[in-house]
């Protein structure tokens, strides 16, 4: 997000799901639509089958490439060269939108200069691909319009995740693909309300609506609002969290909802920190691997038993409604919440309902503000909604874009490989993707009989040829290791991983594959790089 | 802006875009024609030969296939039209296997509806006889089954999964009087390409597609789904304090009314024995179930105590309102900002 925030002012998805029905051309990268996004999936592949031109980019054969009529298989971690080579063969060959370049953009003169090292030979090199799919792809994206880009966690999760973004929006800009209807810049969110979390605030920099925590206007506004004094420093993110706890300086930990010993990359750093905790307390629907290492368990009611609203990957804000009661003595998030506060005497926290929680943001968050409960009643409002007559915005910056003086900024990009490539001692880049049947960690979905049926345990995606070279068959028990620890699986020998790539999920703790996943951080998003680790792998005798 | 054609079906007043067919548009009137291939969602094929209308007096068309015209005169039925579908039901009920009490789709078949519509009688159910079909059924995929022999070869399924879903996971196998629907490739749906969203399901007019373990909720209420980013809106089917169905919202702009195996059918762990329902406090190196009060007192106690050592890591499965509540709790209450969730993971 912050790789948008940077390029665009704004870090979600610019268009709307229903767009993908007006565009020309869909660009699909690093994102496995059909198994992580299923109805957006279903739209992209209508949206093939009614005449757009479906571009799909990942290193993995995924299912939506039966639906693309074209599909580049680029080495892992390489998006950025290969994007930058597009957006340089652009503008060599005057396809670039100028115009939109002159009046909505900065930056380009810096930008034009950073491509001069992604010369034809040093994208087909980094990249793996032929310059002809290259350049048959940047010639579409820039004139098949509108053109609408979509991205997932191919490309953030990286340790260079945020210049890929960066890249994804480079390309838009240099087409002039963006502020009109079947255009954009689209990050698909992974969880449900993982936008409405994000814009209430659960980030350790930013109050609600994305106000900076630092920016001393901004906190006398939420001082005088909750009627208390704020930090004014911006805290740990989610890995440094886990990285204080194991140098002592956070030994209480509050965690809702989450399972980071199967969800964290180098997860035995997160047992670790969990095993050192002085206090730990876990409010959740399950008693999750996380959960077992807690002091206080607290049993959450499920997103059937309460009201509320969630936060789509399209800015949507959409009613969530009780239908039945919490089961057994649990209770909503936001009841024990205030009943925490309450006991610790904080003021502010008697709410006689969601809505009335609603209401207050929509006093202190100004995307949200004209968004109440009786205009969602049906259909839900694309923020930014700011007052009650507001209609809502199904896509972003028409006119002008968020940052400072409206206009987009293009951003120079030097190619960085992976934290780790393969090497002697671990010749092989697992990459870690999602299953249609599962979620998350699966917390939820394990728990239904048929979703288990469907999909029972964890596979290592091999290649044949990779597999006849360690000796593995169809079916067996190997052995991934990487710099950090070994984890046990059965292969599935399969060609949609390309020779030297395998992949895995992480939704089984019986293989839990982020063990050996790679922390190495993006140094501005802090994002891990779970999408690149270099590993071995041999066969269990 | 879309044109509009006004006209009558059965002397009612009826107005309708310019381009819908004479049976959708009698559909949204709330007027019956008789049809099991038609879907508004997907492109008619006339292929069940039932939704015969007369036009001005003409003979009969297939009301599907009939786009609306300004000023034009649609009678629902006549003694021919009458005739004509007496004979197509005779011949579908001829090759149709009947356990109607024990059928999933009971509630809603459309076969049951065009047979009490046009008043079949007992010698027209029976005339022509049985047809010798006993083909297996297939109970391959968990959430729902293929009956063969309850199948009308509307292709509704078919066209589903190609219109809709962009997959076209179903086709028509073999021809003639041996034509049956499988999934690709002729095998088992689950060893297929399918990825068992059930749309094809919710649409079957009858119960040849029909789910495993059906259940018509006592009441429905309409929510948001909880897997992905995507959020599609759902009804969510409740027995009692028990959820029994999950259905798409086809008036939600951001589904239509499409879900997919997840959302569709993995309700069942909101209402599994392994959910949390009571507060657990670690007792001796075990956690014991214990209550709120002793659980609260006890966590406001520690986090009092952990002030300048304390995070919180919240969760994008909660509301927004549980999200804004825990970062107000954390900035407040314990004056941080270490304050988190999983959206880089």
């Amino acid at each position: 997000m912050t790789g948008l925030v940077a390029s665009l002012g704004s870090g979600a998805m610019t268009n709307s799901i229903a767009d993908i029905d007006v565009a020309r051309t869909i660009m699909v990268i690093g994102a496995n639509t059909t198994s992580a996004h299923p109805v957006i999936g279903h739209r992209m592949r209508r949206a093939a089958r009614n005449g757009a031109t479906l571009i799909v980019i990942n290193p993995k054969e995924i299912d939506l490439t039966h639906a693309a009529s074209h599909f580049l298989q680029p080495r892992p971690g390489t998006d950025v060269a290969l994007l930058m080579g597009m957006a340089r063969y652009i503008i060599e060959t005057g396809l670039a939108d100028e115009s939109f370049i002159a009046a909505r953009t900065e930056g380009f003169a810096e930008f034009v200069a950073s491509l001069q090292a992604y010369t034809p030979e040093f994208v087909v090199e980094t990249t793996g691909l032929p310059w002809s799919r290259i350049t048959e792809i940047a010639r579409i994206y820039a004139t098949n319009k509108p053109s609408s880009i979509f991205y997932a966690m191919g490309i953030t999760q990286h340790s260079h995740g945020t210049d890929s973004v960066k890249a994804v929006a480079n390309l838009a800009l240099v087409t002039g693909s963006l502020g009109a209807p079947g255009t954009g810049v689209n990050p698909l969110r992974g969880q449900n309300n993982v936008q409405g979390a994000c814009d209430m605030g659960c980030l350790p920099n930013v109050y609600p609506g994305s106000q900076r925590v630092d920016d001393p206007t901004i906190q006398k506004k939420f001082e005088s609002a909750w009627n208390a004094q704020l930090p004014n420093q911006p805290g740990l993110t989610h890995t440094e969290i886990f990285d204080a706890i194991c140098d002592g300086g956070i030994d209480t930990l509050y965690m809702v909802g989450e399972n980071p010993l199967l969800t964290e990359a180098n997860s035995g750093h997160v047992r670790a920190a969990l095993e050192r905790l002085d206090f730990f307390v876990v409010q959740d629907i399950f008693l999750s691997e996380s959960a077992t290492y807690a002091d206080v368990v607290l049993p959450a009611a499920s997103f059937a038993e309460k009201d509320g609203t969630f936060t789509n990957t399209e800015r949507r804000v959409q009613r969530v409604r009780r239908a039945i009661n919490p089961v057994g003595d649990s209770r909503p998030d936001w009841w024990i919440v205030s009943r925490i506060a309450e006991r610790m005497d904080a003021p502010g926290f008697s709410y006689s309902s969601p809505e009335a929680i609603m209401r207050e943001i929509n006093q202190v968050t100004p995307s949200y503000g004209g968004i109440t409960y009786e205009r969602i009643e049906n259909n839900g409002l694309q923020w930014p909604c700011p007052d009650t007559n507001y209609p809502g915005t199904p896509y972003l910056f028409p006119e002008k874009f968020s940052r400072p003086g409206g206009k987009a900024c293009f951003s120079p990009l030097t190619y960085r490989p992976p934290a780790e490539t393969a090497d002697g001692q671990y010749p092989l880049i697992l990459t870690t993707d999602r299953s249609l049947f599962h979620f998350h960690s699966s917390t939820m979905t394990r728990r239904v009989a048929g979703l288990s049926a469907l999909d029972a345990n964890e596979w290592l995606c091999l290649h044949p040829a990779d597999a006849e070279r360690y000796g593995i068959a169809d079916g067996d028990w190997v052995e991934v290791s990487s710099r950090r620890g070994t984890v046990k699986v059965q292969a599935r020998l399969t060609d949609v991983c390309q020779p030297g790539l395998c992949s895995m999920t992480f939704h089984f703790h019986e293989s839990p594959t982020n063990l050996i996943t790679n922390p190495a951080l993006d140094p501005v998003a802090k994002i891990p790089e779970t999408k690149v680790t270099a590993v071995s792998v041999r066969p269990l005798l | 802006m879309t044109e509009t054609c006004s006209f009558t079906i059965d002397g009612q007043e009826v107005t309708a875009a310019s381009g819908t067919s004479v049976l959708n548009a009698a559909s949204a009137s709330g007027i019956y024609i008789p049809h099991l291939c038609n879907h508004p969602d997907l492109k008619p094929t006339g292929s069940c030969r039932l939704c015969f209308v007369s036009i001005d007096g003409g003979k009969p068309r297939m009301a599907c296939r009939e786009p609306v015209k300004d000023g034009i005169s649609v009678a629902t039925s006549n003694a021919v039209i009458q005739r004509m579908r007496v004979q197509v039901m005779e011949l579908l009920i001829a090759d149709h296997y009947m356990d109607c009490l024990a059928c999933a789709a009971a509630h809603d078949c459309e076969l049951l509806k065009i047979s009490a519509y046009l008043g079949m009688r007992p010698n027209q159910l029976t005339r022509l006889g049985k047809t010798e079909r006993n083909l297996p059924v297939d109970g391959s995929n968990p959430f729902f089954q293929f009956d063969p022999n309850k199948c009308v070869l509307c292709g509704i399924c078919v066209r589903t999964c190609d219109e809709i879903v962009g997959l076209r996971a179903i086709g028509y196998i073999h021809w003639g009087d041996k034509t049956v629907i499988g999934a690709a490739g002729n095998r088992p749906f689950a060893e297929s390409i399918c990825e068992s969203c059930g749309e094809c399901v919710e649409r079957c007019p009858v119960g040849a597609l029909a789910p495993k373990t059906p259940a018509i909720p006592a009441r429905e209420v309409q929510s948001t789904c909880v897997y992905c980013g995507v959020g599609c809106g759902i009804h969510v089917g409740v027995r009692g304090d028990t959820v029994v169905s999950v259905s798409g919202d086809r008036d939600r702009e951001t589904n239509s009314g499409s879900l997919c195996v997840k959302g569709r059918f993995g309700f069942r762990f909101i209402n599994h024995p392994d959910r949390l329902t009571r507060p657990l406090v670690r007792k001796n190196g075990e956690l014991k179930e214990s209550n709120w009060d002793v659980a609260l007192d006890l966590i406001a106690e520690k986090f009092r105590k952990s002030k300048g050592r304390f995070a919180a890591l919240a969760s994008a499965k909660c509301t927004n309102e549980e999200n804004y509540l825990i970062q107000k709790f954390v900035r407040v209450a314990m004056r941080t900002n270490n304050i988190d969730h999983c959206a880089r993971l």
